[in-house]
């Protein structure tokens, strides 16, 4: 027993257009930076994309950046340098290592894309729906850069969403036309911002699609294949080409059920990821859950990018829902049901909280929440300490142990 | 490794990140040899002194083996065990083994510690496993008696001894460390910290998980320092169940599965 048992995952064959679709956002982004060919701003991950991309911007997403620089596992040696700038080591590690990252003159850009820096923005644009933090990150470069910093303000601990809030968000939003017309020297042409909404309601669909498609007993592919290939969701939606690429990967997964293809062979234990992914132990973690004949079928994490609310004939109020009903937003009784639901939908037979110690919005395991579920769904749950990006936060050994325990626990049942 | 029969043994080796500890069952169950020592740097090289120890104390031939499973930090370091299960799952076997009921098993460890609960079959029902910080385990005990220049050994006694008790209120082990300085300038006896850190132990394990009616101790802290136990008792005024070598209860729960997979 004095070695772990190696394991070879199924690999996705989208996933090398994938790669060159990744490759492509970056150079449009980094020769528009170069050239001055096209307006940049950057976005929240659930910031108003549509806005963006219907008034002509190229749209760059730190957040995607962070996960970058995380799984890379640059970020734990980058954090410090925007800790010593006064930004303490507790709060968000997307917006430390990011930052970090600036300082430093680092980024994994250069080594996948030859990329010597990410794109200097003309704009930055935040939405506070997934945290105050995103606010405070983006208001360090406005001062750094002398750039511009516009925002959408959400209520937060929402359970019934009222029609005034989402008129306040929608009006929020509106407000932003003006400020970013400022930006771009043109007028907002309202047919090329329908037209993004239904784009973007487009790739909602899709990547819904793609994810529903782990309801299938096995599950076709696994929450570790999920948050690689939600990146066009994330930083393309509202375009053509995700749709481009999310129409390619649907047909690819719903074949995989059709001939009974798991993701994990053998597939014996089914689990829900709660909480952020762990951006530089996602190998580690597949491996170790393959080796267990255990998938983590669905997660709140991916979900996040749905979007079902968008309407290109309601563009600014679709927006504000779409954006305001998010899990993320809400209060503990609806998360409670949400989970509940994907309960029903996925069959998972335990659930896995991850506590991220720089993540307190995304941690929903620290109002009794798992102790909850477990006595309403008469299933196990699990909480691990560790981080998005910070990897001093993590004990490999004792997560490991924690998991490997808690599949004994269910092989008990 | 040999076929079963009455002279068949079987092995559980539990390499903890403080020690490691092999028990040795007969056929019926009985444990027959037991040996307990540091983990240190080489996880393999201490398996292997124990299990010869433990194999001289039974009187027994390795040959006589049936199966091996190790458990632990460092239990996929053991390359004379053929399975592995991880401490929670050998906690709770080797403990529902002495005391089988309903019960949460609390582990106290060298780095960490386990809240256990099992049903009445013996399944576990739920885990929790103190997060990444050394408060409440060993560890913080081994830290303290340096710094208080103290064996470690010593500490019970004196627990036992203390008039009154000093309260801590930190809950990192390094603040500990400050605010007991801070108590021995204050003129604080010494056998009052002691109490006092024995109550901060306390304090950290009662607050990973609730306790349910019949509660049993483990673990190496609480072999070595039966008071902290008198405590529990009195603090959670019910009757605490102590298993004879609480630090082997790990071993024992690797041995008993070792006969259910190879007997």
């Amino acid at each position: 027993m004095s070695e772990e048992k190696k394991t070879t995952r199924r690999q996705i064959a989208a996933a090398k257009t994938l790669k060159k679709f990744m490759a492509d956002y970056f150079y449009e982004m980094d020769n528009a930076a170069k050239t001055g060919s096209q307006k940049i701003a950057w976005c929240t991950s659930v910031g108003p994309a549509e806005l963006l991309r219907g008034m002509g911007f190229l749209v760059y997403y730190p957040e995607n950046h962070g996960a970058m620089l995380g799984a890379t596992r640059m970020s734990t040696e980058l954090i410090p340098y925007t800790n010593a700038l006064g930004y303490s080591p507790d709060i968000c590690s997307y917006l430390t290592c990011d930052v970090g990252s600036y300082i430093q003159k680092k980024t994994p850009l250069t080594m996948a894309y030859n990329i010597e820096s990410v794109p200097r923005p003309d704009v930055l644009v935040f939405n506070t729906n997934q945290c105050r933090d995103v606010q405070d990150w983006f208001a360090w470069y406005s001062r750094e850069l002398n750039v511009p910093l516009v925002g959408v303000y959400t209520h937060r601990d929402i359970g019934e969403i009222r029609d005034y809030e989402i008129k306040d968000i929608a009006s929020q939003i509106e407000d932003l036309v003006p400020k970013l017309e400022a930006v771009t020297g043109e007028k907002l042409d309202m047919d090329r911002f329908k037209e993004a909404v239904g784009q973007s309601r487009r790739t909602s669909e899709l990547w819904r699609a793609c994810l529903e498609a782990s309801a299938a007993l096995p599950s076709p592919w696994t929450f570790f294949d999920a948050t690689i290939h939600m990146a066009p969701a994330v930083v393309s939606r509202g375009t053509k080409e995700a749709n481009d690429y999310y129409e390619l990967l649907l047909p690819e997964l719903q074949q995989r059920v059709k001939n009974g293809v798991a993701a994990v062979e053998g597939e014996k234990h089914r689990l829900y990821w709660e909480g952020m992914p762990i951006w530089g132990k996602l190998r580690a973690l597949s491996e170790q859950f393959y080796s267990l004949k255990t998938c983590v079928v669905a997660s709140t994490y991916c979900n996040s990018w749905i979007f079902d609310q968008l309407d290109p004939d309601e563009p600014f109020e679709s927006m504000a829902m779409a954006y305001t009903e998010i899990f993320i937003v809400r209060d503990e009784p609806y998360k409670e049901q949400y989970i509940t639901d994907c309960y029903n939908k996925f069959k998972f037979d335990g659930i896995l909280f991850h506590d991220a110690k720089t993540c307190p919005n995304n941690s929903n395991n620290r109002y009794g929440m798992p102790e909850r579920l477990s006595k309403k769904l008469g299933i196990p749950v699990l909480t691990i300490n560790g981080d998005l990006c910070d990897l001093r936060c993590y004990s490999e050994e004792q997560a490991k142990t924690n998991i490997e325990a808690f599949i004994e626990q269910l092989e008990e049942k | 490794m040999t076929t079963n029969d009455d002279s068949s043994i079987f092995v559980g080796v539990d390499v903890g990140a403080s020690h490691t500890k092999v028990a040795i069952l007969n056929s019926e169950k009985r444990l027959v040899g037991h040996s307990v020592r540091k983990s240190g740097t080489d996880f393999t090289d201490s398996a292997e002194i124990c299990l010869k120890s433990a194999l001289e104390m039974a009187n027994a031939l390795g040959k006589k083996i049936v199966r091996c499973v190790s458990t632990g930090y460092g239990r996929k370091n053991v390359p004379f065990s053929q399975g592995t299960k991880t401490e929670i799952g050998c906690h709770a076997r080797g403990c529902y083994h002495y005391f089988p009921m309903a019960m949460t098993i609390v582990d106290i460890g060298g780095q960490d510690n386990k809240v256990i609960k099992l049903d009445d079959k013996g399944r576990r029902l739920s885990f929790k496993m103190n997060r990444k910080c050394a408060a409440g385990t060993g560890a913080f005990l081994e830290e303290m008696s340096v710094r208080l220049e103290i064996p470690l050994e010593d500490m019970d006694a004196l627990a036992e001894g203390a008039e009154n008790m000093v309260e801590l209120g930190s809950y990192c082990t390094v603040f500990s460390a400050t605010e007991v300085l801070g108590k021995i300038r204050q003129g604080e006896k010494v056998p009052d910290i002691v109490k006092g850190l024995f109550f901060s132990v306390i304090k950290r394990v009662l607050e990973m998980d609730s306790l349910t009616d019949r509660v049993a101790m483990t673990g190496g802290v609480v072999a070595h320092n039966p008071y902290l136990v008198n405590m529990v008792e009195e603090i959670t005024e019910r009757e605490i169940l102590v298993p004879e070598y609480p630090q082997l209860t790990g071993a024992v729960g690797a041995a008993l599965f070792a006969m259910e997979e190879g007997g």
